[in-house]
């Protein structure tokens, strides 16, 4: 299989092995031990295979579809409304200092 | 009296002549959900607040003010929408410990309608799932085999339904996941058109299929509690202005002049076991005689739904769930001390431990289909030939009113007989999908009961917003339903 | 590449400059939720469910976003889109509450847009790549060994204005952010203050060897919080850079932070391998689409622009060019400028006033160029308009007159009222004035006998000496005719 792409390179083969897998990870900022992403790899490698039979299909010149029905659009006004407190806002935070959320050093 | 079977109709004369209270109608099930729940594991969270709720109606009702449109009947909430001051966990670890101050719109509707709000119910975690296995809070189960899967990933309220733990839920489906768990616990369920129901306040999993709806009893109980929660919401700028009729007073059960089609592509898909075959074919049989006029429709596309379905809805998974990181709120690792800590070991311990192993599967594949060089491969490819499908849809709609179908290949499935082979259980969606990508509004009506003495449903699938033929349709057959006076082993 | 630039190179090198401004919209709510907007907020006081990325809330889009976005994108010469998308950004920060940010790609708002200013004398024209909508940040504390979220300006409306790389020297691009500045806060869309961070400018600097046709790697420059900085750090980077290819060094793609106290750029981070930010449409937003009929309506709204404004002040007015420029830099200044001129009929008498006299004590009572056409400056227009009038009309000198204008800064009085009450009417009596002229004439034949010699210089002595007879009253011209006249006899 050979697909051209928009954002670059052509894909000449999906190789969807651990390596992929930890490179996509890292993305998704999860972490996966060795054999969690060669679970992954062999279950994904076998989906993203069936999900290939899209590519069968001609959709030149089709515009992508995101909002499947017609749903007429709507814009707010600019009013300040404010329905909850600041408390309400950090009472979930798993760490914070007065009223500010704390994570560890960002350089 | 018969509460345990009331409509919400009778629920609501009784109430007006003070037949029965909102607080003695809850009351009674408060006690079923004691008893009955440690058996399913239907409820996560079961509110304290309920009697005090129904209290308050019944003071109303006693002042003699206008009570809201479902005054007192106890509801149960999908536990992937946000009430105010009761935890959403979305079924994760991720989310044990949210308490959310707000409410999602379809519950700020329902408290308008004076519903009274019983907890939270069992789902996959982030409605990722077709069995309710996938729950942090463990599986939840088949009220008329406990051996058996609820379906999913509304399984908590398709279970609590079915075994009458309350009158009504609310599930959302994205793929399937209102109509497959009605069709497993035999209760009635509509997904409505996209954009019907306000998604404010829902947990996201894919923005452009997510709808929540009602899952209850009966088709005139759909109709109402549709009446309550559809409408455009000021806080979702994809919410439809379309009217929202009074479909439970509109319902017409004659369907003579009807045009009901069968799908070629379903229809004499080898895919279908010879139970849901039998009932669906009676379905189609009861149609016929009602006076329906039976046709053939085409919708080639839908071949690929299941392929389309899980690229686009792990995609927007993908980046809805990147919220989920232990700065606001959620689930944040054990770390003893932070300053050693750099970003990427903060981030991926917090969500590594916090999402279950299908939420992972998905968001990696979500990800990978976004990410640089296979992003027109499969998330553009998959939305362009949404379109085509959705073409296709409007085009067989010219030609019908309503789509019958099977909702599922098989009845409920048992506990653990399908987690290994995630392809096979994505591919167990392939009626339902088509319904989410196409944006239509779509319903499970239970229709008959398979050799093990498990419900199976039958689908019913219409053009954008037209809702109240679903109701027409579904109230018609309904009647002649074969699951009618059945009832389920927990109840 | 432009062509119409001078040719500015260093060590023989070629510098290239493209300019990404973020512009706040002076909205009162967020972009996408109805929290305030406020500068001087407790911690996370202007936040709601939607700006902390909570579960299940939503954006919607406000209103006066998309029109303050057409009115900025049409003054600087862009196409608005009729149909433009909000898409995902996504990558991971602290203070980026979604995970990702939600921002235009590949259809933004307006496109194709161009701007024009004069740097040394010449014309500069810088195309606008596009200008896209999107949602700031929030802002992060770092403390050593932790760092603290505020989430207040996570969700402000920004429009990045995003330049062709077609500068270069830091001169142009100083230049340009300027531009910038002024046109935004022309039509209103912007205050504008750099130190609240409500105008930011991100330069992209790259060189490359004079006649290299390929770009050199180009480095981000951040954290420039004026337009003199914006010299500076460019000036900066760009030896910096030539230093480093001189001496066999590569330059890596990365962004720096400028440091103003020391005067150099340091690096941030290093993006080894680009980001992956895997944009998509975001499905919680339809499409924008803008009917022409609200272009037209932004389009009314806009006022006429510096640059024409400068032309019509030269052409029409007579103002010269570095005047025009310094009047149209701001509207309320331009304004205030027009309405004096038109008011006093004398609009380079105007220009002068404003530039030399009226802005210096201005600025000392610390108003701002806001207030200049409200209450809270006590010399209006009018008063201004009045005080050339009086001068022109002969009735006081323009010595007289500075005098007065002291004066108006304090007193209530208007400047004629100021000019009688303090008895400063000029004397322009001819009769009254050739007496006095006589009587000088009389009593210093000396003078005039110098005066008679040829050392016509000693006028002066004359001026002076009637200047005094008469407390500096005397109408200058009617002296010095009568004056020369009577020398003459």
């Amino acid at each position: 299989m050979s697909l051209l792409t928009k954002r670059g390179e052509s894909v000449s083969s999906i190789h969807f092995d651990e390596n992929e897998i930890l490179k996509v990870a890292r993305l998704a900022q999860l972490k996966l031990s060795p054999d969690e992403a060669l679970e992954l790899s062999t279950q994904l490698k076998k989906v993203i295979d069936h999900f290939d039979e899209i590519t069968a299909v001609d959709t030149t010149g089709i515009e992508p579809l995101i909002t499947p029905s017609e749903i007429e659009f709507f814009s707010r006004d600019d009013v300040v409304v404010q329905e909850t407190t600041t408390e309400d806002i950090v009472a979930n935070a798993p760490d914070k200092m007065g009223n500010l959320f704390k994570v560890p050093p960002v350089v | 009296m018969d509460i345990l079977n009331f409509s919400f109709t009778e629920a609501q004369a009784a109430l007006k002549n003070k037949k029965i209270s909102a607080k003695e109608m809850v009351q009674f099930y408060l006690n079923r959900i004691e008893k009955i729940n440690p058996q399913l594991n239907a409820f996560l969270h079961i509110d304290q607040s309920a009697l005090k709720q129904a209290e308050a109606v019944d003071q109303k009702i006693a002042r003699g003010e206008n009570v809201g449109l479902l005054a007192g009947i106890p509801f149960g909430i999908k536990d992937l929408l946000c009430v105010k001051n009761m935890p959403t966990t979305a079924a994760s670890k991720m989310l044990k410990n949210f308490v959310p101050p707000y409410d999602a719109t379809v519950v700020k509707k329902l408290k308008m309608a004076d519903v009274i709000i019983m907890g939270k119910l069992n789902l996959d975690e982030f409605a990722m799932g077709s069995s309710n296995e996938n729950s942090h809070f463990g599986s939840c189960k088949n009220p008329w085999n406990t051996d058996y899967v609820p379906g999913g990933s509304s399984g908590g309220s398709a279970a609590a339904q079915a075994a009458r733990l309350v009158m009504g839920t609310i599930g959302t489906d994205t793929g399937g996941s209102i109509r497959q768990p009605s069709s497993f616990c035999g209760v009635v369920g509509i997904k409505p058109t996209y954009g019907r129901v306000s998604r404010y306040g829902i947990v996201a999993f894919a923005s452009s299929l997510d709808q929540a709806g009602p899952m209850v009893s009966s088709v005139k109980d759909a109709a109402l509690t549709l009446e309550v929660i559809c409408g455009q919401d000021a806080n979702d700028g994809t919410s439809s202005n379309k009217p929202v009729e009074d479909f439970s007073q509109k319902i017409n059960t004659s369907v003579k002049g009807l045009k009901i089609a069968v799908m070629k592509e379903f229809h004499n898909s080898d895919l279908i076991d010879s139970d849901i075959r039998k009932t669906y074919e009676s379905a189609i049989d009861s149609l016929k005689k009602l006076g329906a006029e039976i046709v053939e429709v085409s919708v080639p596309m839908t071949k690929y739904a299941v392929s389309m379905y899980y690229l686009i809805s792990a995609s927007e998974a993908s980046s809805n769930l990147a919220r989920y990181d232990g700065v606001k709120y959620g689930h944040r690792s054990d770390f003893k001390d932070l300053s050693s800590l750099s970003l990427d070991e903060f981030y991926s311990a917090n969500r590594s431990e916090g999402f279950g192993k299908e939420v992972k599967r998905r968001i990696i594949l979500g990800t990978f289909c976004l990410s640089s060089g296979y992003f027109d491969a499969y998330y553009k490819k998959a939305s362009q030939v949404r379109r085509l499908l959705k073409n296709q849809f409007d085009d067989a709609f010219k030609k019908c009113d309503v789509i019958l179908s099977p909702v599922t290949t098989t009845p409920a499935f048992k506990i653990g007989s399908r987690v290994y082979d995630p392809l096979r259980m994505y591919l167990n969606d392939v009626f339902t999908t088509s319904t989410n990508l196409a944006g239509l509004p779509g319903m499970s009506l239970p229709y008959g009961l398979s050799k093990d003495r498990l419900p199976i449903g039958v689908q019913l699938t219409a053009h954008h917003f037209q809702e109240q033929k679903l109701l027409n349709v579904a109230a018609a057959l309904e009647e002649t339903s074969l699951v009618k006076n059945e009832k389920p082993h927990v109840y | 590449m432009s062509t119409n630039t001078e040719n500015i190179f260093y060590r023989g090198y070629e510098a290239v400059i493209g300019i990404e401004v973020h512009v706040q919209l002076k909205t009162q709510s967020k972009i996408f939720s109805a929290d305030s907007t406020t500068f001087d907020a407790g911690d996370n006081e202007n936040t709601s469910p939607v700006s902390v990325g909570m579960p299940g809330a939503l954006p919607v889009i406000n209103k006066a976003v998309i029109n303050y976005a057409i009115k900025a994108g049409l003054a600087l010469g862009c196409k608005i889109r009729e149909k433009s998308v909000f898409s995902r950004k996504n990558y991971f920060y602290p203070d980026l509450p979604k995970g990702y940010q939600i921002s235009q790609y590949d259809e933004p708002i307006c496109e194709h847009g161009e701007v024009e200013f004069d740097v040394n004398g010449k014309t500069k024209k810088v195309r606008i790549t596009r200008a896209h909508l999107e949602e700031d940040a929030g802002k992060s504390n770092h403390l050593g060994q932790y760092t603290l979220i505020n989430y207040n300006r996570s969700g402000v409306p920004l429009l990045e204005v995003v330049s062709e790389p077609e500068m270069h020297s830091p001169q142009e691009a100083a230049e340009y952010c300027r531009t910038i500045r002024s046109i935004v806060r022309y039509v209103n869309v912007c205050d504008g203050n750099l130190e609240e961070g409500s105008l930011r400018c991100d330069c992209n600097v790259s060189v490359r060897k004079i006649g290299e046709k390929k770009l050199g790697t180009k480095v981000e420059l951040k954290n420039i919080n004026s337009f003199r900085f914006v010299e500076k750090a460019i000036e900066f980077e760009i030896q910096r850079q030539i230093d480093a290819i001189d001496n066999n060094e590569k330059i890596i793609q990365e962004t720096r932070l400028y440091d103003s106290d020391k005067n150099r750029t340091v690096s941030m981070r290093t993006k080894e391998n680009a980001q992956d930010y895997r944009y998509f449409p975001d499905p919680d937003i339809l499409p924008i689409i803008i009917e022409s009929s609200l272009i037209q309506k932004m389009k009314s709204e806009i006022p006429e622009l510096p640059l024409a404004r400068a032309k019509k002040y030269i052409e029409a007015y007579a103002i010269s060019k570095d005047e025009a420029r310094q009047l149209t830099e701001d509207l309320e200044l331009a304004s205030f400028f027009e309405k004096v001129g038109k008011l006093s009929s004398d609009y380079k008498a105007a220009a002068s006033w404003i530039l030399v006299e009226f802005l210096k004590d201005y600025f000392e009572k610390s108003l701002t160029l806001n207030d200049l056409n409200s209450l809270k400056n006590p010399v209006s227009a009018e008063r201004l308009a009045e005080l050339i009038s009086l001068i022109n009309k002969g009735t006081i000198s323009g010595k007289i007159a500075k005098k007065v204008f002291k004066d108006m800064w304090t007193n209530a009085k208007s400047p004629t009222e100021i000019v009688s009450s303090q008895g400063l009417v000029q004397v322009s009596d001819v009769g009254e004035i050739e007496k006095i002229i006589s009587q000088i004439i009389a009593t210093n034949p000396s003078q005039v006998a110098e005066y008679k010699s040829g050392k016509t210089k000693v006028i002066a002595f004359f001026i002076g000496a009637i200047m005094k007879e008469t407390k500096g009253k005397a109408n200058p011209n009617i002296v010095n005719e009568i004056l020369t006249r009577k020398l003459s006899e």
